[in-house]
């Protein structure tokens, strides 16, 4: 059987395909109502860096969707409760002051008040982000022994943090700062979570610009290494594939395959070159895709992830231990969340009260967009990643055009429920041609014994369990009946 | 000759690919009690489902005739019309409703948008009286026992105008008490009412005690109709219709292999209900395997093989286990699967759909799943070239028909699915490994082929545990057979030895005896606590 199958490949990426689909959609629309090209590369790459929250939530998200359609409310309040966090301990604020700053009792207008004399001093940046981390993994450790050990169902446990952590953040705020935000984050912080890698390098205390025509030399050489690198990958594994004698695809759609990649990394290493260098946050998002894209395609902790999300009974039986898989995929989520919590907290150089908000709902509908099953137990971070990218075009391709809000949201929701019912229809209706398929095997299996068996066995043969029924005709039979009607 | 109410015409019933009801015929009269009986899977439950409209006209061929017109039923709503109403076996109540809701759930009384609570509970407490259930009907289904829940299901039925009423397995949840006070409201109904009604059990001496007539089904047709007032009806009469087959060579032969020492001991063995824990399902069990060897355990369903079997592999199963498990010698405690897989042990379990298999994954995933560290470095990384290959390897060798070893296992027919789970299986490479009814609902050819590679697992060395509720297999194809019942091991002979009779001959000659056993077990049990 050859097992390079051209449809079989539309069929895999139907989704990227759909998102090109979309993308030169919006360009041809834009260009009609607007008159120009309103996803211009720059306002992609913008696009990409605004989003950086939707691809590390949506890892997180894909990791507790796998274990069986969980979901977790509270990532986007979590978000804002981490960033008050944040900005409590590095930026000096009232709430600070009145706890560790240094107070002192005078006398004004005849009456004893105390009088702050020194401001509290913030914690430096890595122990301001140490500290956050610590909170992250603590209510994530909480939260995945609610789940996975008392049982509380996801939704409920994470509606309860939902609700909880948006209190607490704007509580935080409220008594750190008299309007509920704190900025004047140091730049240390700024630069671990925003900013750009090597726009420029210090010599002699004078900043040199590493620019040529206009772009960042460090970019540019990092796409091309890691291009050279994807290129150096695909061969080697199909090389390896082929000494061994696996099916391997043929040579031309490789050579496809890197050629697009090499295009997508290059045009957003250029883009970027224009504008000063690698953004910090592409690193973290390239970072935080690349771990999850190996934890879960090519681990042994993926399987045991995509298994309990598959068949939970058949899981704890092949000895995989549900609950810590469970207790570690809200543990998982509660890190990447302080990571987005701080990449969002910089970028808008400030914590404040609404950071964060419907962030879950973003990381979710990036999941199920991206063909993640919402029962678990498949799903891949490309498809998160396109998902994710395919609600943001959408998002701005209809700002640009000049669509209403409310018009993007009715839009946004249709795309949501779109996408669970082709995963569903498609799900079904390959069921229905395999059933049909493995009908006509048996018949002609049968056929076989008919001729090689005697007659009393061939009685003996045809019978069956009824336990044995599969269980799929049945929900289907309405539908098998009117066909054979 | 009392009226026939029902009569059902040359049944026959395909499911894709197989035939589970093959020219059934059954006839039952007016004011009979009649029971059907046959071995798990001879159809039976199909054959009911049928008769309610669970399986639409249309798709068995046949006719269904009743009170003298033909049927043609397309939702269960259509027979319970005609008054044919079924119990199944799976208590169908809600538990935080109250009995008297839960009695006329579907069938409210009152006007079409109001209920009248005051005539629901009226009523609801009428029919309790004819079943003989002194509880109000205020009470909440989960605050009675599972005996009195069995007797709401019927006061439901009841309620319903029921005129034939069908009860799959009634008492399989019950204990003995329990068990004959229902067997007597049946009786009673039959006698005060006129209720016709149709039994389907394994426990032969509730049958005998309660049917006038017993049908044997058998590989999805009807055998014979014993009548109780000219035939013999005892237990082995019924039995011997039930398993009635020649013995033929459908079992291949194992040469040539050596029987080591016990590879497997487990001492004294005793497990309880996880739900219901005072009940024992496993109850002082003792068992070894030795290497090379099969070993067969042979009981009805329900007699605690599973139960035994999912115990013992890392207490995956029942509470309060207690008892002596040695592996090759050694006194080992398994407290998680994990653990009992690393110890060399493997449960194959018969509801490979719902425990055994991932459906959405392909056959390489589940055949690599009880044995992950085999395919990856350092337990974490994946070699998914090695993983390719091991699957390759185990679809050759166990000849699964299979496009690729990429195919979803959803999508492989039964046979072929429990190849999958054994290669699963045979990959963690276990020393003990404990098939759970490893040929149920596979056809014959594929059954030759499961003995085959049972015989091959023997002969490179592993002790090979089979449990089975099919006599011919087990007596085929072990070296030696235990027999359970009610919890207990009750027999236990070498294969030469065996016969379906001497094997019935434990079960059925150790009920009497266990009845008494299992009251005074039950008077130590409640004196302990």
């Amino acid at each position: 059987m050859n097992g390079f199958d051209m449809k079989n490949v539309m069929k895999k990426n139907v989704m990227a395909l759909a998102l090109l689909g979309i993308y030169i959609l919006f360009i041809i629309l834009g260009f009609v109502i607007k008159g120009q090209n309103i996803l211009a590369p720059a306002i992609v790459t913008s696009l990409i860096e605004r989003n950086a929250y939707v691809f590390i939530l949506g890892a997180g998200m894909l990791m507790c969707m796998l274990t069986g359609g969980n979901i977790d409310l509270s990532v986007g309040s979590v978000v804002c409760f981490i960033g008050s966090v944040v900005g409590l301990f590095s930026v000096e604020n009232r709430l600070l002051d009145q706890w560790f700053g240094v107070w002192e009792e005078q006398v004004i207008d005849g009456e004893v008040t105390k009088v702050l004399v020194q401001h509290a001093q913030p914690l430096n940046t890595p122990l301001a982000i140490l500290v956050a981390l610590a909170v992250g993994l603590l209510y994530g450790a909480l939260l995945g022994f609610l789940i996975a050990y008392v049982r509380i169902p996801p939704w409920i446990a994470t509606l309860a943090g939902y609700l909880a952590f948006r209190g607490l953040g704007t509580q935080v705020l409220t008594k750190a700062s008299a309007d509920a935000a704190l900025s004047n984050f140091p730049e240390s912080l700024k630069n671990i979570f925003g900013g750009s890698v090597l726009e420029y390098i210090r010599i002699n205390g004078e900043k040199v610009y590493l620019d040529v025509l206009g772009m960042n030399i460090p970019c540019v050489l990092a796409g091309v290494l890691a291009s050279a690198a994807v290129i150096f990958i695909m061969i080697i594994s199909r090389k390896k594939k082929v000494a061994k004698g696996y099916q391997a695809d043929p040579k031309w759609f490789v050579a496809l395959k890197c050629v697009i990649l090499t295009a997508i990394i290059m045009f957003f290493a250029i883009e970027f070159s224009f504008e000063g260098g690698i953004p910090v946050v592409v690193l973290w998002i390239g970072g935080v895709l690349i771990l999850y894209g190996i934890i879960t395609e090519k681990t042994t902790i993926g399987r045991h992830f995509m298994t309990v999300g598959g068949n939970a009974e058949s899981a704890r039986l092949s000895g995989i231990n549900n609950r810590l898989v469970m207790f570690f995929a809200y543990l998982n989520m509660a890190v990447l969340t302080v990571i987005a919590a701080m990449i969002v907290t910089v970028r808008a150089s400030a914590a404040n009260s609404t950071a964060g908000e419907e962030y879950e709902l973003d990381a979710i509908a990036a999941c199920i967009v991206g063909g993640v099953s919402a029962y678990g137990g498949s799903g891949t971070i490309v498809g998160m990643v396109v998902g994710a990218t395919m609600i943001g075009v959408i998002n701005q391709g209809m700002q640009l055009i000049g669509v209403d809000q409310n018009w993007i949201k009715i839009v946004k929701g249709l795309v949501l429920l779109a996408a669970v019912v082709f995963e569903i229809v498609s799900k079904n209706s390959n069921k229905k041609k395999a059933s049909k398929k493995k009908t006509a095997e048996e018949a002609t299996k049968q056929l076989e014994d008919v001729a090689e068996k005697a007659a009393e066995e061939l009685v003996a043969g045809t019978t069956v369990e009824a336990d044995a029924e599969p269980d799929v005709e049945i929900p289907e039979g309405g539908i098998a009946i009117s066909e054979s009607q | 000759m009392a009226k026939v109410l029902l009569e059902m015409k040359s049944i026959t019933k395909t499911f894709p690919g197989v035939k589970a009801l093959d020219n059934v015929n059954l006839k039952v009269a007016e004011g009979e009690i009649h029971a059907l009986v046959g071995e798990n899977g001879a159809g039976k439950s199909t054959l009911m489902n049928v008769l309610s409209g669970i399986y639409p006209f249309g798709t068995y061929e046949g006719d269904i005739v009743y009170d003298g017109e033909v049927c043609r039923f397309h939702k269960i709503k259509d027979s319970e019309k005609k008054g044919i109403v079924i119990i199944h076996q799976e208590l169908a109540l809600v538990p935080y409703l109250t009995i008297g809701e839960n009695m006329f759930l579907g069938n409210e009384q009152g006007s079409k948008w109001c209920i009248d609570w005051n005539k629901t509970y009226a009523e609801a407490d009428k029919y309790l009286e004819m079943v003989g259930l002194t509880d109000s009907s205020k009470t909440l289904i989960k605050d009675i026992g599972t005996g009195k829940q069995q007797l709401v299901e019927i006061a439901k039925a009841l309620a319903k105008n029921a005129k034939l009423l069908i009860l799959d397995e009634p008492t399989s949840s019950l204990n003995e008490t329990d068990s004959r006070a229902l067997l007597d409201l049946m009786k009673k109904l039959q006698k005060e009412q006129g209720m016709t009604m149709i039994i389907i059990s394994h426990k032969l001496n509730e049958v005998s005690y309660v049917a006038d007539k017993i049908t044997v089904v058998r590989d999805g047709s009807t055998i014979e109709t014993l009548d109780s007032k000219t035939d013999d009806i005892s237990e082995t009469r019924i039995i011997k219709g039930m398993v009635g087959r020649e013995i033929t060579d459908r079992f291949p032969k194992r040469h040539d292999v050596r029987i080591g020492d016990v590879m497997m001991e487990v001492n004294n063995w005793t497990v309880y209900h996880p739900e219901f824990s005072e009940r024992k399902v496993v109850d002082d069990v003792s068992i070894n395997v030795r290497s090379g060897e099969v070993v067969g355990i042979y009981g009805l369903m329900g007699a605690g093989r599973t139960e035994l079997a999912m115990s013992i592999f890392g207490r995956s199963y029942g509470i309060g286990i207690s008892g002596e498990l040695k592996l090759g010698g050694r006194r080992v405690t398994l407290k998680s699967p994990k653990m009992a897989i690393k110890a060399g042990l493997a449960y194959v379990t018969e509801d490979r759909k719902g425990n055994g298999l991932v459906l959405s994954n392909s056959i390489l995933r589940n055949t690599t799943l009880a044995n992950l560290e085999g395919v990856s470095t350092g337990g974490i990384f994946l070699d998914q070239d090695k993983e390719t290959e091991v699957a390759q390897e185990y679809v050759e060798k166990l000849r699964t028909k299979t496009p690729s070893v990429e195919q979803l296992v959803g999508n492989l027919s039964g046979g072929n699915q429990q190849k999958v789970l054994l290669a699963k299986w045979m990959f963690a490479n276990p020393d003990v490994l404990i098939l759970d009814e490893p040929t149920r609902g596979i056809d014959v050819g594929a059954k030759y082929e499961i003995y085959c590679i049972i015989n091959d697992l023997a002969k490179a060395g592993k002790s090979v545990i089979m449990i089975s509720s099919e006599l011919p297999e087990v007596i085929g194809m072990s070296d030696r057979i235990y027999i359970m019942n009610q919890a207990k091991i009750v027999g236990e002979m070498k294969a030469s030895e065996a016969t379906q009779e001497n094997i019935m001959a434990c079960i059925v000659g150790v009920r009497g005896e266990s009845e008494n056993a299992e009251s005074v077990n039950a008077d130590s049990v409640g004196s302990e606590a």
